[in-house]
C-alpha cells in the first residue's frame, strides 16, 4: 500500500512540490489505481519478452552530417530568461 | 447570397472549386461566420487563427483564378479545406498551449511533419483546439484553459482528449481535424461527438512536432464526418520516413513491415476506392466480434446500435465470428503503467529553463524546478507524472513496469492471432454513450475506465477507427469501433467507407 512518505518521495523524485491537501489526495487516489493493477498478478509472464514498442525497429542511423536547422535565436526565444547565447537559471546548490 | 457550405466533404469543396463555384475565401468566410456564431457554446478552440488563415486563402484563390494549370488535384488533394489542428501540434510562430499553463504562451520556432504536410497539400488552418492538458483525459475536462462542449447537447462532454478537434468537425467548424491519439483520444472523442476518427498504426504518421505523452502509443491521426474523407487526410500525412522521428517507418507498405501484404495507403487507392459498393467492399469479408468488450458492462443502447452494424456487415456479405482475447482485460491496468511511465520522462523537460513557466520567486534551482512545475501542472497531469514516477521507481520497477510491458505483449500476440482469421474486429469505441459535465471527475479510476475498448489497439500497435453506428434515447452519438491488423490501414478505412456507403 503506498504512504503519505512514498507519495512524498516520489514527487521529490518528479520534481513536483506537493501541498498537504494533494499529498492526502494523491495518496488516497494513486492507492486505489495501484490496487487496481493488482490485478496484473494474476497472469502468467514466466519467459515472456517485455515489450517496450509496437514496430521491432532498432538501431535507426542517419548520416553523420552538420546540417543547418533552426535559428538559435528563435530556439531561445521562448526562454523565460536567457543572457547572450545562454539559459540562465537561479544558482544551484550552496 | 450567403452559402453556409454546412457538412461539406472534402470532395464537395474540391469539385465547388474545380467547377468555379466556390473559392477558397468564400468557403473560410462561411466557415468563420459559423465559428464566430457557435464558438460561445461550443468552445472549440483554444486559439483561432483567422487572419493566417485568410491569407493562405487568398493565395490559393489567386492561383485558381490566374493559373489553375499549376494546381496538381490529384496531389494537392485538400486544396483550400479548413482543417483544424489540436493544440498538442507544432505549429510555426502560433501558440502551442496543450492545454496546460506550463505552456501557456509557447510559440514554437517551427512546424510539426503532420500538419506541415497537410499544409502542403493545401489545408487551410483555422485554429488549434481544445484538449484535456497534455492530453490526459477522457473529456476535455482537464483542460487548464477552458471547456469543450458536446455539439450535440452542450450539458454534455464531447470526449477527450481531442475533445476540441471532434467538436470542431460536429459543429461545422472544420472539415478535418487532427488529434492524437495514445490510448483512444481520437476515437473515444470521435465517438462522443458523432464524426469519424482514426488511429492509424504505430509509425505510420511523423509525430515530429507533437508534443510527447507517451511515445511508443502516440500516434497523430484524422476527424472527417466520413471515412472517405479521412482516408483523404491520411494519405497526405502518411507513408514517407521523417529524418526528425526515428519511430516513423521506412517505406511502411514495402516488404520489411507490412508481412501480410496490405494495400498501400495512397491517393490511386483512396480513389480507387470511391466508386466501389458496400457489397464489393464486404463480399467475403471476415469480421471478428471482440468479445471481451461486447455485452458485460456496457449500455444496452451501445451494444443494440453496434450490433446492428455487424447485422449490416452480416446484410452486405461478410461472415461474422466472436473471437475472444483474453488478455485484452488486462490493458487498462497495463496501459496506466506504462502510459504514466512514459509521460512522466516525457514531461520531465517542462522545467522552466528552455520554454515555458518559471517561478521567478525560487532562490536555487531545486525548488524553481519544485515551484513551476507545481503552478503549471494541473491535478491529472501531475497524478499522472506521479503514478509513473512510482512504477518506474527502485524497488517497484519489476513488479509494475517489467510486468505491464510483459503483459502488453500477451495482448498483442492475441491480436496476432485473431487476425490470422479475421480481417478486422468491431466493437463499441466506448462502452458508454457521452456522459454529462463532472459525472466522472471525482474519481480518476471511473474516467480511466471510458477508455476501456479503444486501448489495446494502442498497446499494440494496430490501427483503429471509431464510425457514427446510431444515437441513444436522447439523441447523442454511438460509435462502432473497427480495429484491423497493423499496417491495414487502407483495407480498414476502405470497410468503413463501405459501411457509410451501404447507410446513406
Amino acid at each position: 500500500m503506498i504512504t503519505q512518505k512514498d507519495v512524498l518521495h516520489v514527487a521529490k523524485l518528479a520534481r513536483l512540490s506537493l501541498t498537504d491537501d494533494e499529498a492526502a489526495q494523491f495518496t488516497e487516489q494513486l492507492g486505489r489505481v495501484l490496487g487496481y493493477m493488482e490485478q496484473l498478478n494474476e497472469v502468467d509472464t514466466e519467459g515472456v519478452e517485455p515489450m517496450s514498442h509496437p514496430i521491432p525497429v532498432v538501431n535507426v542511423m542517419r548520416d553523420d552530417e552538420i546540417v543547418r536547422d533552426l535559428d538559435r535565436q528563435a530556439l531561445m526565444a521562448n526562454a523565460p530568461v536567457t543572457e547572450g547565447a545562454f539559459f540562465k537559471v537561479p544558482k544551484i546548490g550552496e | 447570397m450567403a452559402i453556409d457550405y454546412k457538412a461539406s466533404t472534402i470532395n464537395d469543396l474540391t469539385q465547388l472549386y474545380r467547377s468555379g463555384e466556390a473559392t477558397p475565401s468564400q468557403v473560410l468566410e462561411a466557415y468563420i461566420k459559423r465559428i464566430e456564431r457557435d464558438e460561445a457554446r461550443v468552445g472549440a478552440f483554444i486559439t483561432t487563427t483567422f487572419d493566417e488563415a485568410r491569407e493562405i486563402a487568398h493565395r490559393l484563390d489567386k492561383r485558381l483564378a490566374d493559373a489553375p494549370e499549376t494546381i496538381d488535384w490529384d496531389k494537392e488533394t485538400l486544396f483550400g479545406v479548413p482543417v483544424a489542428l489540436k493544440d498538442n501540434m507544432c505549429t510555426q510562430g502560433v501558440k502551442t498551449t496543450c492545454a496546460s499553463k506550463i505552456l501557456g504562451d509557447f510559440r514554437p520556432p517551427y512546424d510539426g511533419t503532420a500538419p506541415g504536410r497537410l499544409r502542403a497539400h493545401g489545408a487551410v488552418f483555422v485554429g488549434k483546439t481544445n484538449l484535456d492538458e497534455f492530453a490526459m483525459g477522457s473529456s476535455c475536462e482537464n483542460s487548464a484553459f477552458m471547456r469543450t462542449t458536446n455539439p450535440h447537447n452542450a450539458d454534455y462532454v464531447p470526449g477527450g482528449s481531442s475533445g476540441g478537434s471532434a467538436a470542431s468537425v460536429a459543429a461545422d467548424f472544420a472539415v478535418a481535424a487532427l488529434g492524437s491519439d495514445t490510448g483512444g483520444s481520437i476515437r473515444q472523442p470521435a465517438s462522443f461527438c458523432g464524426v469519424v476518427g482514426m488511429k492509424p498504426t504505430y509509425g505510420l504518421v511523423s509525430r515530429y512536432g507533437l508534443v510527447a505523452f507517451a511515445s511508443s502509443l502516440d500516434q497523430i491521426g484524422p476527424f472527417t464526418r466520413t471515412a472517405y474523407d479521412a482516408a483523404l487526410v491520411l494519405a497526405a500525412m502518411c507513408g514517407q520516413k521523417d529524418p526528425r522521428d526515428s519511430t516513423s517507418l521506412e517505406d511502411p507498405f514495402g516488404k520489411t513491415f507490412n508481412k501480410r501484404g496490405f494495400a498501400a495507403l495512397d491517393q490511386g487507392f483512396v480513389k480507387a476506392m470511391q466508386a466501389k459498393t458496400g457489397q464489393e467492399i464486404y463480399k467475403g469479408a471476415r469480421v471478428g466480434v471482440f468479445k471481451e468488450l461486447m455485452g458485460q458492462g456496457n449500455d444496452p443502447q451501445v451494444d443494440k446500435a453496434v450490433s446492428a452494424s455487424i447485422e449490416r456487415m452480416r446484410e452486405l456479405g461478410a461472415t461474422i465470428t466472436e473471437v475472444s482475447l483474453p488478455n485484452a482485460k488486462y490493458a487498462l491496468a497495463v496501459y496506466y503503467i506504462l502510459a504514466t511511465a512514459e509521460a512522466s520522462a516525457n514531461l520531465a523537460r517542462f522545467d522552466g529553463v528552455r520554454y515555458g513557466l518559471r517561478d521567478p520567486k525560487a532562490k536555487d534551482l531545486l525548488n524553481m524546478y519544485l515551484e513551476t512545475r507545481h503552478e503549471g501542472f494541473g491535478p491529472e497531469v501531475k497524478r499522472r507524472i506521479m503514478l509513473g514516477t512510482y512504477a518506474l521507481s527502485s524497488g517497484y520497477y519489476d513488479a509494475y513496469y517489467k510486468k505491464a510491458q510483459q503483459v502488453r505483449r500477451l495482448i498483442a500476440s492475441d491480436f496476432e492471432r485473431v487476425f490470422a482469421e479475421c480481417d478486422f474486429l468491431v466493437s463499441p469505441t466506448s462502452p458508454i454513450p457521452p456522459f454529462k459535465f463532472d459525472e466522472k471527475t471525482g474519481d480518476p479510476l471511473t474516467m480511466y475506465l471510458a477508455d476501456v475498448a479503444t486501448i489495446p489497439a494502442n498497446l499494440a500497435g494496430i490501427p483503429g477507427i471509431s464510425l457514427p453506428c446510431g444515437t441513444t434515447d436522447n439523441d447523442l452519438p454511438i460509435g462502432l469501433q473497427m480495429l484491423g491488423p497493423q499496417l491495414s490501414d487502407a483495407h480498414l478505412l476502405q470497410y468503413a467507407h463501405g459501411l457509410q456507403q451501404s447507410a446513406d
